[in-house]
This record gives structure tokens, C-alpha cells and sequence, in this order.
């Protein structure tokens, strides 16, 4: 009896184990549409592109977790540019093979996906789409050699090694830039900063941010932290800014929580300006936000979807037609302007798919330097240590949608 | 002036841990088991009445219902699915794995279900503010508290009572004794579990109206501390999840207000430990081995 027990209770375990990696595969399998094992089917099914005939272009990204929004948009935006490329021939004659795997915005679980990748054949890598994995990612890779250009890594360490480049600005940089925007507009002389105290990319931006203010004569009257532990009630936070009379709360964070700050910050009729980073791209895509509570947000962004530029017109009416009409956001643009600047250096290289990762690497890292790129979030050329120059540019929420400022 | 906005914040949110402190305490103190899948059922509640009011169209006191017994049915079917078997098993860590298991189920479930996204939980109490003295406390916040003190008067009575009630301490007292004195062990451990993820229902709705964002691990950060609320007032005391929760709420946001926002949960977890040395069993909780 009690041994049948026993063994009632090892299947009864077992079945939930089951039903829980069935549950975890399938939801990777939904989301992923385009993950390794996939990939590599198509290709198999699809004209021959065995390697040395293609370029094996991967991507990483969180598609599922708090962060997805920013991993699907990128996700979306490395597919479009690609199936363009792949439309016009390819990137001097050869088709790209892509695979992007999520990452849950997880340092170990970005690295999974890098393995996983790498097995798969990968060439070149286009992520990861958020600083902490990336950092991890990046250790592998320069170890590996393998180019990598993210779109959306802003930490400092996300390009550490001479392999990696980044299209995006640096957490630095996005603190100075927005540093120097508020100054330079006259926008605030006191100024809150509310960060999150446990992400490399909202500290990394408030240490320069606040660095670059002294330089400003900009008063910064108080500096809240939260961590993700305690990431739902700001009220004290909010009340502190208050109570110091700042007229402008800067925000260096994500929009999950920037929402809830808005929330808590109209619940208490405290009305200042708003400014942030690009963390808060993705704040209009909430579902059932009430969209007013971020009108006059101003944010640094390297892309507007309503812009009159002509590429990012082409670009946006592009990304709506392939995706149910959905705005692309900044990372969708970042991510489909990193494959434009990939096929505009391996052009420039000269680079042949059946050259070796770490062949591939050092023509590319050379050309990144030589190259004068102009994509939809604007005009770049690269360092030899991995940043771009590039000019910051200011969206205002305005009804319900960005309006270059 | 601004010490009792800071008081009222922590006290709206030591209601919200205290609302969801009640549901672990009640399952503990019955069941002896941590139910650490507690701040996944919220969510999964949060989500039905996410989905009732702004799909359906359903006004708010009837979705609360709607997912009241829908989460009563989901916990009597996880306690039946993968806490039963376990029960009798030689290692008490097995059923604790099992929970932890259950609470990535349900967040993985939900990521399919209702996807990745954030979305934005309208609010339950549409009532205006209350000002006392120049301070205006939130409705959402009264009525949390007020709910929380409904149900925790509610269960003291029916637990301490009733018939089932009654039951429900025997079976904490001496399960197998329970047993053999006639108590149907098995059905007052699933009366346990309906009755605390129903409360999960209230909790979720109300956590998620007080902060109205809503994705797959919503229920999980609060659910810990919550869970640290509960141990805080002594796992298993009803009133002691309460005060333990709105202590909580309290420590944190004052800490965050006159010490420093960078290490307000070192200190919230300071607290508990000193509290936990001086008195081992939680503020609230009776100096016996294991017993409510």
C-alpha cells in the first residue's frame, strides 16, 4: 500500500514535469516562430542554402517576459529588412538564413540561446536586445570572435570586447544627451530622477545623467531608486518629488513601471514634466493604458513612426503591411536598420559567407569603422570601439502618438 | 504633513500584502503547506477579471465574481492534481517543489493565454478619494482595507464556529487523528484551498486596481512579500496576516521616505529577521510546535 502510494505520487510528479516542459516548448514554439530548429528546416525545405552559400545571421531577444515588447519589435524588424535583402539578392549574392531565439530578457537563458544559435550555424550575431543579457552574450562572443551588432543594448559592457558594436546610443550617452536636451531647451532647473536601482541600463543612465546636470546648472532636487523587487508602489517616491518641488521627473526606466509612476503621479494631481529615455518606447502599446496620462512625456528616441523623413516613412508603411498594421516602435527600426549596416559592411569587406566566424569578424570590425550608414533612425558612423556618433532627437507624446521635436 | 501621506501610501500598500497575506495564512495554517503558487492564482484572477470587464463588458462586482469562482475551482483542482499525491510522501520538500512548479505552470499559462504584454487593469472602485485633513487617501485603498478586515472577521468566525470550521482545526491540529475521529481530512484540505484562492480572486482584483498593471508575473513579487507578511504576523494567525501585511506595507514606505529608496527592502527584511529572533513564532503566533 504505501509503496503503490509512493509510486502514485512519482507518476503524479512526473505528469507535472511533463505538463510543464510541454507547456514551456510549446510557448517558445508560438512565439518563436523563427527559433533554430525551425530555421533550419525552412532552409532545408526551401531552395538549398547549405553554409558557405548564405549568411547565417542570428538574433536574440526577450519575446516573452516583461520585456517582449522590445524583443518582438526586434524580432519583426531584423525579419523585414532580411526579407527585403533576400527579395533584391541578397548581400553580394548570397541569400541570409535567419533564426532569432528568445531570451526572456535572462542573462543564463540569452546564453542558451547563443549556444543554440552557434549550433545551428550562426555567423554573425544581431542582439541582444537588452544590456544585462547581452553582457553575458557578449563574453561568449568575443571568446567566440563572432561579430555582434546590437541594436538596443545600451549598457557600457554590452560591447566591451573589439567584436561587438551597438547601434544604438550608450546608456552614457542617453543620460548626457538628455542631460544636455533639458538644459539646452531650458525645460526644468529642478529636476526629480526616478531610476531603478537594480538594472544596469536605469543606473548606468542616472550616474551620467546626473554628472552631466551639475555641468548644466540643472538642480537635481531628488533621486529616487526602486529595485524589481519593489517595483509597483511609487507613491513615496512620487511624493518626495513632489514635496522637493521638482517641475521635471526624469524617468531612465522601462514603461511597465513608468506607467504605474503616471498612474500614481495623476492620482496625487502632481503634474510635472515628464522626460525619459528610450525605455519608455512602448508606453502607448499598453493595453487599456489610458493614453492621456502620457501626453507631453517627452522621451529620446531615435525614430518617430509619424515622421516625414522618406526612410522611415518607407520603412513604417513596410513594417504595417508585414505585421497586422502595427506602428513599429524605436527597436523594430534599430533592428531592421542593424541588417542595412551589416550588408552595408560585408559589401564593404568584400566578405564571403564561406569565410570563417572569426574571418568574418575582423574584415567586418574594420569595415563597421569605414562605413558612413544612413538608416531609418539616422546617419552613423562607428568607432573602433563599438559607438555610434549620431545625434539625439526628442519625441513629444502628443494625442496619443510621438511628435519630433 | 508629508510623514502621514507617507504613512497612508504604506498603509494602501501593507493592504494589499495583507489581503493576500490572508489567503497563504489560511492555506498554511490548515494544510501546513506553503502554497507558493498563492501570487500566480491572484494573477490568474486578475486576469479573468481583466478580461470579463474590458472583452465582456461585464460591470465590476459581477466579474470579481465570475473570477472568485473560477480561481475557487482552479485551487480545488491544483490541490487535487498536485498537492494531494504528495501529501503522505516521505519528504515534505516534494509537495514545496510542487508548488513552486505549479507557480511556473500558471505564469507560463498565462503568457500563452493572454501573452507577454502589460496590459492596464481598470480600476474595481470607482469612488472618488476620501480627504482627511487636507490628505487624500485613495477609495481603492479604504475599500482594500476594508475588505481585508471583512475577510479576516469573516474567517476568525467561521473557522473558529462553524462546523467545517472546526473541522479545518482539527485536521491543523492532528491530521491523522482528524481522520479517525470521523473528519473527512481530504475534504476540509480542498474546502481550505477554495476558500483561499477565492480570496485570491478579491486579492488580485483589488492588488491590480491599486496598481494597475497587469502581466504573467504580477502575482509573484507581491505574493513573496506577502508571504513574508504572513511570516512576519505568525504563519498560520489570521489577524497576524493582517497587521503583519499592513506592518509591512508601513516599514517599506517609510524606510523609502526617511532612509534611502536604494535599500528600503534591506531594511524590510532587517526587520522581519530581528523580528523572527525576538519572537520566533511571528508577532502573532502561538508558541507551540506547529499547531494554529
Amino acid at each position: 500500500m504505501k509503496n503503490w502510494k509512493r509510486f502514485t505520487a512519482i507518476v503524479a510528479a512526473g505528469a507535472m514535469a511533463l505538463t510543464m516542459a510541454a507547456c514551456g516548448g510549446s510557448s517558445s514554439g508560438n512565439t518563436d516562430n523563427t527559433d533554430a530548429s525551425s530555421a533550419a528546416q525552412a532552409s532545408s525545405a526551401g531552395e538549398a542554402a547549405a553554409p558557405g552559400q548564405a549568411w547565417y545571421i542570428g538574433g536574440i531577444g526577450p519575446t516573452t517576459g516583461g520585456a517582449a515588447s522590445y524583443g518582438l519589435a526586434v524580432k519583426n524588424g531584423i525579419q523585414l529588412a532580411v526579407d527585403e535583402i533576400n527579395a533584391a539578392g541578397g548581400i553580394n549574392g548570397y541569400p541570409i538564413e535567419y533564426a532569432f531565439q528568445d531570451d526572456e530578457h535572462n542573462a543564463e537563458k540569452s546564453v542558451n540561446a547563443y549556444n543554440a544559435l552557434k549550433d545551428w550555424g550562426m555567423q554573425l550575431l544581431i542582439g541582444t536586445v537588452t544590456s544585462t543579457p547581452c553582457v553575458a552574450v557578449e563574453a561568449e562572443a568575443e571568446a567566440d570572435n563572432m561579430f555582434l551588432l546590437t541594436p538596443s543594448g545600451t549598457s557600457v559592457d554590452a560591447i566591451s570586447g573589439a567584436n561587438a558594436f551597438r547601434l544604438c546610443f550608450s546608456d552614457p550617452n542617453q543620460g548626457v544627451g538628455a542631460a544636455q536636451y533639458i538644459g539646452e531647451h531650458n525645460l526644468a532647473k529642478k529636476i526629480a530622477v526616478i531610476y531603478d536601482s537594480s538594472d544596469v541600463y536605469s543606473s548606468g543612465i542616472y550616474e551620467k545623467f546626473a554628472e552631466t546636470a551639475k555641468e548644466e546648472n540643472l538642480e537635481i532636487v531628488c533621486a529616487e531608486a526602486f529595485t524589481a523587487q519593489s517595483n509597483k508602489d511609487f507613491t513615496t517616491q512620487v511624493q518626495k518629488a513632489a514635496d522637493a518641488g521638482a517641475e521635471l521627473v526624469f524617468l531612465p526606466i522601462y514603461y511597465t513601471e513608468a506607467s504605474l509612476i503616471l498612474q500614481q503621479c495623476a492620482a496625487m494631481d502632481y503634474a510635472p514634466l515628464f522626460f525619459g529615455c528610450d525605455g519608455l518606447d512602448g508606453l502607448l502599446g499598453v493595453e487599456n493604458f489610458d493614453t492621456s496620462l502620457a501626453e507631453g512625456v517627452m522621451l529620446l528616441t531615435p525614430y518617430a513612426a509619424n515622421s516625414d523623413d522618406p526612410l522611415s516613412v518607407a520603412f513604417t508603411d513596410a513594417y504595417k503591411a508585414a505585421f497586422n498594421n502595427e506602428t513599429p516602435i524605436q527597436f523594430a527600426a534599430d533592428a531592421y536598420d542593424c541588417v542595412y549596416a551589416v550588408k552595408q559592411a560585408i559589401e564593404k569587406a568584400g566578405a564571403t559567407p564561406d569565410m570563417s566566424v572569426s574571418d568574418l569578424c575582423e574584415a567586418l570590425k574594420t569595415a563597421m569603422t569605414e562605413i558612413t550608414f544612413a538608416g531609418v533612425t539616422g546617419e552613423i558612423t562607428w568607432e573602433a570601439d563599438g559607438e555610434p556618433n549620431k545625434t539625439p532627437k526628442a519625441v513629444i507624446i502628443e494625442n496619443g502618438s510621438y511628435k519630433m521635436l | 504633513m508629508s510623514f502621514f501621506s507617507y504613512l497612508i501610501n504604506g498603509v494602501g500598500l501593507g493592504s494589499v500584502y495583507a489581503i493576500i497575506a490572508l489567503g497563504y495564512t489560511m492555506v498554511y495554517g490548515i494544510a501546513k503547506m506553503l502554497n507558493f503558487a498563492h501570487g500566480d492564482v491572484i494573477m490568474i484572477g486578475a486576469y479573468i477579471v481583466f478580461v470579463a470587464m474590458t472583452s465582456l463588458g461585464i460591470p465590476a462586482l459581477p466579474s470579481l465574481i465570475v473570477a472568485m469562482i473560477f480561481c475557487l475551482v482552479l485551487g480545488v483542482v491544483i490541490e487535487k492534481v498536485a498537492y494531494r499525491p504528495l501529501r503522505n510522501a516521505a519528504s515534505k520538500l516534494a509537495v514545496l517543489i510542487t508548488a513552486i512548479g505549479v507557480s511556473y505552470l500558471l505564469q507560463n499559462i498565462a503568457l500563452l493565454v493572454f501573452g507577454p504584454n502589460p496590459k492596464s487593469f481598470s480600476n474595481i472602485v470607482k469612488l472618488p478619494p476620501v480627504s482627511i485633513g487636507g490628505i487624500n487617501i485613495s477609495s481603492t485603498t479604504l475599500v482594500t482595507i476594508a475588505a481585508s478586515v471583512v475577510i479576516m472577521l469573516v474567517l476568525t468566525f467561521f473557522v473558529k464556529k462553524t462546523k467545517p470550521g472546526q473541522a479545518m482545526q482539527a485536521v491543523s491540529e492532528d491530521r491523522g487523528a482528524a481522520g479517525l475521529m470521523g473528519i473527512n481530512v481530504n475534504g476540509t484540505i480542498s474546502l481550505t484551498f477554495a476558500i483561499g484562492s477565492a480570496l485570491a480572486a478579491v486579492a488580485g482584483a483589488l492588488m491590480c486596481s491599486s496598481y494597475p498593471i497587469l502581466d504573467p508575473y504580477t502575482g509573484s513579487m507581491p505574493g513573496i512579500k506577502a508571504f513574508v507578511a504572513a511570516v512576519f504576523g505568525g504563519i498560520g494567525s489570521i489577524p497576524g496576516a493582517m497587521i503583519g501585511g499592513i506592518l509591512l506595507g508601513i516599514i517599506e514606505n517609510l524606510s523609502k521616505a526617511y532612509i534611502s529608496s536604494q535599500i528600503a527592502d534591506a531594511i524590510v527584511f532587517a526587520v522581519l529577521i530581528i523580528v523572527l529572533l525576538v519572537r520566533p513564532a511571528g508577532l502573532f503566533g502561538k508558541n507551540v510546535q506547529e499547531k494554529v
